[in-house]
């Protein structure tokens, strides 16, 4: 199976484990990921302002992209997923917005009709964790793996339609599939603290250090996110040893093609 | 020709401020069909009355015009004058120059140009009109209650003390509804079941009532008056009349493992039970999804204990046919589920409560004996938060909750948190609010009560997040007034879940055709002036189903919709409403759209035989009336293809020279 890919700028720098650990897995499990030409950053979360839309136009060229390919377009970064969703969202559901967007993307034009899904919906929706816990070759057999979400990855709920934002499921499913066992922990779908580290770095340190304690205190032994910026945060502002990973790098490692 | 007298009226300076009214009556006494115009001060006084009285009597008046206020006003009134001077009274057109006309206008040339058209275009249609006379139709002197709550309950005690029999529809196994699973009831504090269960007792042993519980309205036909019912009556597998309700069987019952929906499913009953100890009627039920014998054919324990002999495993459903003159639905609430507000962990953490599980906590029959303790591992908690408008007063763009407010909450937390206090001085009580609302007799000092005397922490402010860390729960909120966030280690939340009407609402409205708003609630016939009354006659509301309502508002509401289904039943025939819609038989062409458009369930179609002009007969199907049940809404009129629906009184030609005389 054949799926458009988009890595975002992070995953070419800070995050490169993320972007090859993704790469890697999905040949394990049969699907080629094919990257789109040419793309360009998202913008980060700033661009989710309602009122802009020249920021948007990268989102809706990798959207055109695989809406052309007649493809799936797959996101890793939780920023990026989240910025292109919303604007998928918006050319569906907001006709001026769309007119607008339509109006710098001439002679081209976007219908909207790209499926955008995180790679843990893709795992989830089209491998099948059942699936994947089959393709298994080292599971991660009695490892406590907490699960970070973060606050981009599943809000707003209503335009994500991946999970329940208040008491999801899709990292601890994950877990389980990869044949660890998650850990519940109250802040799990807290804020890491965000780009408010530039700005404010007391209170995010002291949302970070919270998010790791709280996970600590229930016995994980690693952390799993899926965010760039939450790992930033919570490994530089968490003050704790608790390692903080990627989920493709378990993925990988329970794939077996970490290595080489 | 007609022969039409034409009354203007200057409502004191209400109309003539704006409109020159001697003009509008020189004017509109050269119309076609005007003998005599006149003007008056106030037409709707005695002495106004009075000159109508005698234009009619001395110019042979065959109709009149009055140039007034809205027709909602004084239509009445003058149908009235007309018919004391022997004038038909659907005779009498209303131009309404008032609300129309005087009060929107500001200058007096346009108001007055204005009130002459309106009131050539009634002149116009009252030369069309025909005297009308309504028809008459019996009444079936018995009233059908849907719902045994309190609303049910009150409103079948009145209707039964004038002397009318009623018949309460249940579908649990008891009456009582959700007062019965109250503990105390604000802002008195008397317990709910010692002023409920006198009622519920009352109503069992009341001459003129009959209580069909554990059962279900199935289907309704008819009309004001005229109602037929169709009810389920579910086997309980138990012969009611037998049982004596001792209990017996519901102890030896070896299915111990059935959620207690009584208890919120906070404990389990048996397979047979009595929902609580003041049941009425006082019957076992077996509940069929759990009980093993009526799932595999293996048990039987119930009918060996039995010493009245009163099981019967091979009971089935019984459908009843009854009739009735009124019905009332009193289908009351339910709690909102939890399931979207998880923020607030309620699926999370077994301390997280709905304020109804909280009061069968509270309740001496409750599952803790009506001792306050966590549901997780029955420790007694010493912090509580109590989280208000959850559910309520959500954005219209919110994609969960209600945007109305649920009106109970805050009165009912308020007393929880003045018992919590009252019995365990040692608990500490927050109460997070978005504004606290307590109208009604008695009611502030209530919760004044409770925050002075009581020492209750309200906070104004939002919950944004419960977690549950270890026995804990992390409480996350923000005080508005200090403008800080607070965070509350807490031992157990209760949330104000915001109430929603039942889900039987829904599918009775449709059989009844009576109205509904976008919460579901009933739609009473005027939001003011006939609060009890559906649009749909012969349909009354009482409490909960029409409104989130409080016990004193219930059963003020369940007394008035009493006192309208006493008025109804006390007539032995009803007059119809004349305006209503008739179907040109030869015109009809069966297509069935005027059927389709009816809100009211009027229209049926006849094949009936027809004897054409060339002398054949013809079968063909045509549309009906029964003008008994038509509103005059004309709907009908407006959809039927072929012209051949019309309403008596607005026919179509009526209409069309009004439009004419506008724009003539």
């Amino acid at each position: 199976m054949k799926v458009s890919y988009y890595p975002g700028c992070t995953l070419r720098t800070k995050a490169k484990q993320l972007d090859l650990y993704a790469r890697k897995s999905a040949e394990a499990l049969g699907i080629t990921m094919e990257e789109i030409e040419n793309w360009q950053c998202c913008g980060g979360v700033f661009t989710t302002a309602k009122d802009e839309i020249a920021t948007k136009l990268s989102s809706v060229r990798a959207l055109s992209e695989a809406a052309k390919k007649e493809q799936i377009l797959v996101t890793v970064c939780s920023a990026c997923h989240n910025v292109i969703k919303q604007t998928n969202h918006a050319m569906q559901n907001d006709a001026d917005f769309a007119m607008h967007v339509n109006r710098y993307m001439a002679p081209e034009s976007y219908d909207g009709s790209a499926r955008v899904l995180h790679y843990l919906e893709m795992l989830r929706d089209v491998v099948g964790f059942d699936t994947l816990k089959e393709k298994v070759v080292n599971p991660l057999s009695g490892k406590k793996i907490a699960a970070y979400y973060g606050c981009l990855l599943l809000r707003p709920g209503q335009t994500m339609q991946m999970d329940d934002v208040e008491n999801p499921t899709i990292l601890e499913d994950f877990i389980r599939a990869l044949g660890a066992e998650p850990v519940i922990y109250a802040q799990r779908n807290e804020c890491c603290g965000g780009y408010v580290a530039m700005e404010d770095p007391a209170s995010a340190q002291k949302k970070s250090k919270k998010v790791l304690d709280s996970a600590a205190s229930h016995g994980a032994e690693i952390v799993v996110t899926a965010c760039p910026l939450c790992r930033y945060n919570l490994e530089k502002n968490g003050e704790s040893d608790l390692p903080v990973v990627y989920f493709t790098e378990l993925l990988a490692e329970a794939l077996g093609v970490k290595e080489g | 020709m007609q022969r039409i007298g034409v009354f203007v009226c200057h409502c004191g300076t209400n109309i003539a401020g704006t409109v020159d009214v001697k003009a509008v009556a020189e004017a509109l006494r050269y119309e076609p069909g005007v003998v005599i115009s006149t003007e008056y001060q106030y037409m709707c006084s005695q002495a106004g009355q009075d000159m109508i009285h005698e234009a009619i009597r001395e110019n042979n008046l065959t109709g009149i015009v009055v140039c007034s206020c809205s027709p909602r006003m004084h239509e009445a009134t003058f149908r009235k004058t007309a018919q004391s001077a022997g004038l038909n009274p659907y005779m009498v057109e209303i131009a309404n120059i008032r609300e129309q006309c005087s009060w929107v206008h500001k200058d007096m040339e346009i108001g007055t140009e204005k009130a002459i058209i309106l009131g050539r275009a009634a002149i116009a249609k009252v030369n069309l009109n025909a005297p009308l006379t309504p028809g008459e139709t019996p009444v079936t002197k018995r009233a059908l209650v849907i719902g045994g709550g309190i609303a049910g309950i009150q409103t079948a005690l009145d209707i039964a003390d004038a002397g009318f029999p009623v018949d309460i529809v249940e579908t649990k196994p008891t009456i009582g509804g959700k007062m019965a699973q109250l503990d105390k009831t604000f802002p008195t504090l008397d317990c709910a079941a010692c002023i409920l269960t006198p009622k519920m007792v009352e109503a069992a042993q009341h001459e003129n009532i009959r209580i069909l519980s554990y059962s279900e309205v199935q289907d309704i036909k008819g009309f004001v008056g005229n109602f037929t019912v169709q009810i389920k009556k579910k086997a309980r597998y138990v012969k009611e009349d037998i049982c004596t309700g001792c209990g017996l069987c519901t102890e030896k019952c070896p299915q111990k493992k059935v959620p207690n929906e009584f208890n919120l499913e906070m404990d389990n009953r048996r397979a047979i039970y009595i929902p609580f100890a003041q049941a009425v009627p006082k019957v076992a039920t077996i509940d069929p999804n759990y009980c093993t014998m009526l799932k595999t054919g293996k048990c039987g324990v119930c009918a060996k204990v039995c010493t009245a002999k009163a099981i019967d495993y091979t009971q089935k459903d019984e459908i009843m046919e009854e009739k009735y003159g009124a019905i009332v639905a009193a289908t009351g609430f339910n709690p909102i589920s939890m399931k979207p507000f998880d923020e607030y962990a309620y699926s999370q953490s077994k301390d997280v409560i709905t304020s109804l599980e909280f009061e069968r906590l509270m309740n001496a029959a409750g599952p803790t004996g009506g001792k306050l303790l966590r549901p997780s591992d029955g420790k007694h908690p010493h912090t509580i938060v109590f989280v208000q408008c959850v559910g309520s007063r959500c954005s219209a763009h919110a994609s969960k909750g209600k945007e109305y407010c649920s009106k109970i909450c805050c009165m009912y937390t308020a007393k929880h948190a003045m018992l919590t206090r009252d019995k365990y001085p040692d608990t500490d009580v927050y109460v997070f609010y978005i504004d606290v609302r307590t109208p009604g007799k008695n009611f502030d000092e209530f919760y004044r009560r409770a925050v002075e005397e009581y020492g209750v922490h309200y906070v104004k402010g939002m919950v944004g997040k419960v977690s549950p860390e270890g026995d804990k729960l992390m409480v996350q909120a923000s005080d508005l007034l200090a403008d800080k966030q607070l965070h509350i280690e807490a031992d157990l939340v209760v949330l104000a879940a915001a109430i929603e009407p039942d889900m039987s609402a829904r599918p009775l409205a449709t059989m009844l055709t009576a109205s509904m708003d976008t919460n579901d609630f009933f739609t009473e016939a005027h939001p003011k002036l006939r609060p009890v009354e559906s649009p749909t006659a012969g349909v009354f509301l009482s409490g909960a189903c029409q409104g989130p309502k409080d016990i004193p508002e219930t059963v003020s509401q369940a007394g008035a919709a009493a006192a309208k289904v006493i008025g109804l039943l006390a007539k032995d025939k009803l007059k119809g409403n004349p305006c209503v819609a008739g179907s040109d038989e030869w015109m009809c062409n069966g297509c069935s759209s005027c059927e389709r458009v009816c809100p009211y369930g009027a229209i049926t179609y006849v094949t009936k035989e027809f004897r054409m002009p060339d002398r054949t007969t013809a079968l063909r199907r045509v549309a009906q009336v029964n003008e008994a049940v038509c509103q005059g809404c004309g709907a009908c009129t407006v959809a039927c293809p072929s012209g051949a629906m019309d309403l008596k009184g607005f026919a179509s030609s009526q209409i069309m020279a009004e439009v004419d005389a506008i724009c003539k």
